[in-house]
């Protein structure tokens, strides 16, 4: 019942994250939001039955939670929280797939399940880079390098807000499923009937408090512009880690070190 | 000219589902004065109060900030020299951190970067929060949460306060400190609440609202001490004058 409550308390553990102080920390947003966006990129470009090519990625988020210091239990469990749509988004292709792609002792693999735990694998890599790039610059400093980017600011400040009322959207939705659930008795399940007033009700309310939310930017001198206090400035060492990681994804995507390192080993054994 | 100085004349307004929220409102409150409005639930409070900094404009009358009639035009100047405390610090109380929160005001009026966190630092320390700095605000209690959005609200440095039932769910010595702290502001100040303990401890003038008019306007101590007027207006005597008569 209070999942959704802590689930969103959750999200905004991750801004609280980023206003940490490791060298991370204090690499420009740009060159985070590149680099996170070149990763991605790559990762998504192998062919569906790639799968142990994909393995060595995840160096990329290994290293960087383990230099900056984010809680790796927080994050793998945010993961895991959104995998339920991966999963149905590859769930069907087992079935669809029967082709037998390899053996592993007499239990054939079928493409499918091949390109399903692809499917699987890719997630996690692209949610996990998403979500420390959130984690190490903050959601506000995404928005600032977009906008400095040049993506038109009506899409970024819907994306801002988007993520300021989600947390209003929740928690409202707490309040009024525990409230429901106080007076709910005689069963634990809530009836269609109660559920779609309940629906109506926290549509209201929300756009209620959005509009107190955004009053109180106003009154604050909200107009539209994105200001953050952490100055942005490409120094070399933002150009060393843009290159940097952006060499070594491109190196591995071209280069399947997975399959010459079993070569070489086998070469050894034999 | 002075920002100093608020004006009403003939308020009207009426809310789009046909709700009236004031009748005729005029009142003129000058420099320094610090103002209580009080009245019973529904009397107008809060709708005045989105008067004086332009979220709601009246369907009749003018609100005056300063010299000059509030319009579209100089919305943004007055804003910036009505600072407004919500009632619930939940809407105000919008970022990541303390610290950001009470920045926003300050970066969006274009500040420097180290005049931002000069003006947040100070701002923080006179609420005396300056502590929680780094802490996100939703984890905040209450008495906190509301001396940050009166932060944010200083950062601002406005001319004057505008405040919704700032004693509202605050211990009772949270309460009584927000009250000294508001005591030692020079601003001129308005003050929306059913503390009326708090009235006559913070505010010389109490302003009374009854369904959407001003029953009465005057020296706070008269006016809660006239037991027939408070009745009429759906209020009781504050419970310190109770107890010395």
């Amino acid at each position: 019942m209070n999942n959704i409550g802590r689930n969103s308390f959750d999200i905004g553990y991750m801004d609280t994250l980023a206003s940490g102080d490791s060298p991370l920390h204090r690499l420009d947003p740009r060159a985070k939001l590149i680099t996170t966006f070149i990763f991605i990129v790559t990762v998504v470009s192998f062919d569906r039955y790639a799968l142990a090519v994909l393995t060595p990625f995840f160096i990329y988020p290994i290293v960087l939670i383990a230099l900056s210091g984010l809680p790796a239990g927080y994050l793998l469990k945010k993961v895991l929280i959104v995998s339920p749509f991966a999963i149905l988004v590859g769930i069907f292709n087992p079935l669809m797939d029967r082709g037998i792609l390899f053996h592993i002792g007499s239990i054939g693999i079928s493409g499918g399940w091949v390109s399903f735990i692809s499917i699987v694998l890719r997630f996690m890599l692209t949610v996990t880079a998403a979500l420390i790039l959130v984690s190490l610059t903050g959601f506000n400093a995404v928005c600032a390098a977009l906008i400095k980017f040049g993506v038109p600011k009506p899409f970024v400040v819907q994306l801002l807000f988007f993520y300021r009322y989600i947390f209003v959207l929740s928690d409202e939705a707490e309040r009024m499923v525990r409230a429901g659930s106080f007076r709910a008795f005689h069963s634990g399940a809530m009836g269609f009937k109660t559920f779609i007033s309940l629906l109506g009700n926290l549509l209201l309310r929300t756009l209620d408090r959005a509009e107190r939310i955004y009053y109180a930017m106003c009154c604050r001198g909200f107009d539209g512009n994105i200001r953050i206090i952490r100055s942005m400035r490409i120094t070399y060492q933002e150009i060393m880690f843009i290159f940097g990681w952006g060499a070594l994804f491109i190196f591995l995507r071209y280069f399947n070190v997975p399959l010459k390192l079993g070569t070489f080993i086998t070469g050894l054994l034999k | 000219m002075s920002h100093h100085i608020v004006e009403a004349s003939d308020l009207h307004y009426t809310y789009p589902d046909g709700t009236v929220g004031l009748r005729g409102v005029t009142f003129r409150i000058s420099h320094g004065e610090s103002v209580a409005l009080v009245g019973e639930n529904g009397a107008g409070k809060s709708t005045l109060l989105l008067h004086l900094n332009g979220y709601l404009s009246p369907r009749q009358g003018t609100v005056k900030i300063g010299d000059y009639p509030l319009t579209k035009k100089n919305l943004d100047a007055v804003r910036r020299s009505v600072g407004m405390v919500f009632q619930n610090p939940d809407d105000q109380l919008f970022m990541p951190t303390v610290f950001d929160d009470v920045a926003f005001g300050p970066l969006n009026l274009g500040l420097a970067k180290d005049e931002v966190e000069r003006v947040v630092v100070r701002s923080l320390e006179t609420v005396g929060v300056a502590h929680l700095a780094k802490r996100p605000p939703y984890k905040l209690s209450q008495g906190e949460k509301r001396s940050v959005s009166i932060a944010t609200v200083l950062a601002m440095s406005p001319d004057i306060l505008v405040m919704d039932e700032p004693t509202s769910s605050l211990d009772p010595r949270s309460r009584r400190r927000l009250i000294e702290l508001l005591k030692t502001f020079r601003h001129t100040k308005i003050v929306a609440t059913h503390d009326l303990d708090m009235a006559l401890d913070l505010c010389e003038r109490t302003i009374v609202l009854h369904q959407g008019r001003i029953t009465a306007d005057g020296q706070t101590k008269k006016i809660l001490y006239d037991e027939e007027l408070l009745r009429a207006s759906s209020l009781e005597k504050p419970l310190s004058i109770q107890l010395k008569t």
